[in-house]
């Protein structure tokens, strides 16, 4: 036997790690959405998809920046310290993955803004007709558009990897740290956004396609889950533990049930009839992928506090 | 520059928590909360079973976690011999440095700041010895600097056996119990 027991019950910290509740989740699913669209839209740019005047590209922009803005609403809720988070901006912390997401969520907005800038929505457009002018010239300078897809899909990609890195970062959790976990929420942020893109697209050659790659994204996703629990199993002690909280323990039923089955195989099952012209395409699929996304970052997150280094997390020594 | 270490005699400590009470009074620690505290850990099959008695706190790791992850360079190593800190106007509260602690040996101050022990620091700079050491009625804590071999703690970790906490963590803590 190895027993533990200590007379210590600070609060959020005993007798399992309870310093994140919702709103890191919330933000995580934002941030990995809005970095998902940012590829999409990236890439629908890069393929001269913005001459159809029906691309989305277009439009999310603008549900990015009201997605991001309120992702850092919830993670500034979460700050303990609120009056004094300026200090995030006047350092940069190089080995500090949530000094680098910081970072990053400011150069998001720069490009948000400027991939509403290369069509701006008509009903502005006509109120202020300079601004109309400026979209107009901006759109016909090609190698300035095809910069900011590209620009576009960088960021995407650094945002949505961040998102797990600041999480996998930290060895002193077991359940978190997996050098897989950035692929996981990048499928997973692809595949929400994807779903969210197929819901708002008005084109629908542009659907059909957005539910064609979201069926690749919930099959990468897939993949790269069961990879992860090969690597925590076949893993140190701790990592054993952690791989038994989804495994057989406290977040087994609510991860296969909601994230794989009613996340993942149920709208992939819905997809590939739609896609196949079996079945007409449904809202059903795209929400089912984003109510998945969003219960694996709340998993992960509670799932990673509960795991520790030197206490069984079933028992709690 | 000085390394201040703590050496812990297991085999003296009786779990009284002293070390507690002086923590919380000398530290001023909110009510709920504590810096330091006990722990008993058994191990072995019945009846042949080892019992350790410890003080933990903090362990000013030489390799510290915290202080890497902090975004705003709050939780830092301070000059005065290695000692982990927060600088309380620096922290913004993320909490990301008690997530990187395997010890948990940090927590959120009622007034949001993250905290936890700072070896007392404001007596270290008088020479006296932290609020703990002092106090203990077994002197089973030993607190120094290990870059001066002629120091109390460098000859207890020459002559005797000791241990870490969870040095598979790579933290290397230099808070040592003698076995
Ligand atoms: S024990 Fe925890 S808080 Fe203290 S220095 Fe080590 S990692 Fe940081
Ligand atoms: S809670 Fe404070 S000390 Fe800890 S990582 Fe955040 S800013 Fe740094």
């Amino acid at each position: 036997m190895n027993e533990l027991v200590i007379t210590r019950h600070n609060e959020m910290i005993d007798p399992h790690l309870s310093i994140w509740g919702w709103e890191i989740p919330v933000y995580l699913f934002l941030g990995g959405l809005v970095a998902g669209m940012m590829i999409i839209s990236g890439y629908f740019i890069l393929t001269g998809r913005t001459k159809n005047t029906l691309c989305s590209c277009f439009r999310i922009p603008v549900i990015g920046i009201v997605a991001i803005s309120l992702g850092m609403f919830a993670l500034f809720l979460d700050l303990e310290h609120k009056l004094y988070v300026w200090n995030l901006y006047i350092n940069f912390k190089w080995q500090s993955p949530m000094s680098w997401g910081a970072w990053i969520l400011i150069f998001i907005y720069p490009i948000l803004i400027l991939g509403i800038l290369i069509r701006i929505p008509d009903e502005i457009g006509q109120r202020f007709p300079k601004l109309l002018d400026l979209s107009n010239k901006l759109r016909n300078k090609q190698q300035f558009v095809k910069l900011l897809g590209a620009l576009s899909m960088i960021f995407g990609g650094l945002l949505g990897a961040y998102t797990a890195v600041l999480l996998s970062a930290f060895s002193a959790r077991p359940a978190w740290n997996s050098p897989m976990l950035w692929t996981l929420f990048l499928a997973s942020g692809l595949s929400s956004a994807a779903a969210l893109v197929h819901l708002i697209g008005k084109d629908p050659a542009e659907r059909h396609m957005l539910a064609k790659a979201d069926n690749g994204f919930l099959i990468a996703e897939l993949i790269i889950i069961i990879l992860m629990i090969i690597g925590f199993v076949s893993s140190s002690k701790v990592h054993i533990d952690a791989a038994r909280l989804i495994l057989s323990g406290p977040f087994t039923a609510v991860f296969w049930v909601f994230v794989v089955f009613i996340g993942i195989i149920i709208p992939f099952i819905i997809q590939i009839l739609s896609v196949n012209n079996k079945i007409p395409h449904t809202n059903v699929a795209p929400i089912l992928v984003m109510i998945g996304g969003l219960i694996l970052r709340f998993i992960v997150v509670y799932a990673g506090q509960y795991s520790h280094w030197s206490r069984n997390v079933f028992t709690g020594y | 520059m000085a390394r201040y270490a703590m050496v812990i005699d297991t085999t003296k400590c009786v779990g009284c928590m002293d070390c507690v009470v002086a923590c919380k009074t000398e530290n001023n620690v909110p009510e709920g909360f504590n810096r330091d505290w006990i722990a008993y850990e058994t191990i072995g099959k019945f009846p042949i079973l080892h019992m350790e008695i410890r003080s933990e706190r903090c362990n000013h790791c030489d390799n510290p976690p915290c202080v890497y992850t902090c975004p705003t360079g709050a939780s830092h190593i301070s000059e005065i011999g290695g000692i982990v800190l927060v600088d309380y106007d620096k922290c913004i509260g993320c909490k990301a440095c008690i997530a990187a602690c395997p010890y948990d040996a940090r927590f959120i101050h009622p007034d949001g700041y993250a905290t936890k022990c700072t070896f007392c620091e404001h007596r270290v700079v008088e020479g006296l010895d932290p609020a703990c050491v002092a106090t203990c009625p077994t002197h089973c804590m030993y607190f120094g600097d290990l870059e001066d071999p002629n120091s109390e703690v460098s000859k207890l970790l020459q002559s005797r056996k000791y241990h870490v906490l969870q040095p598979e963590t790579g933290t290397k803590p230099q808070i040592f119990y003698l076995i």
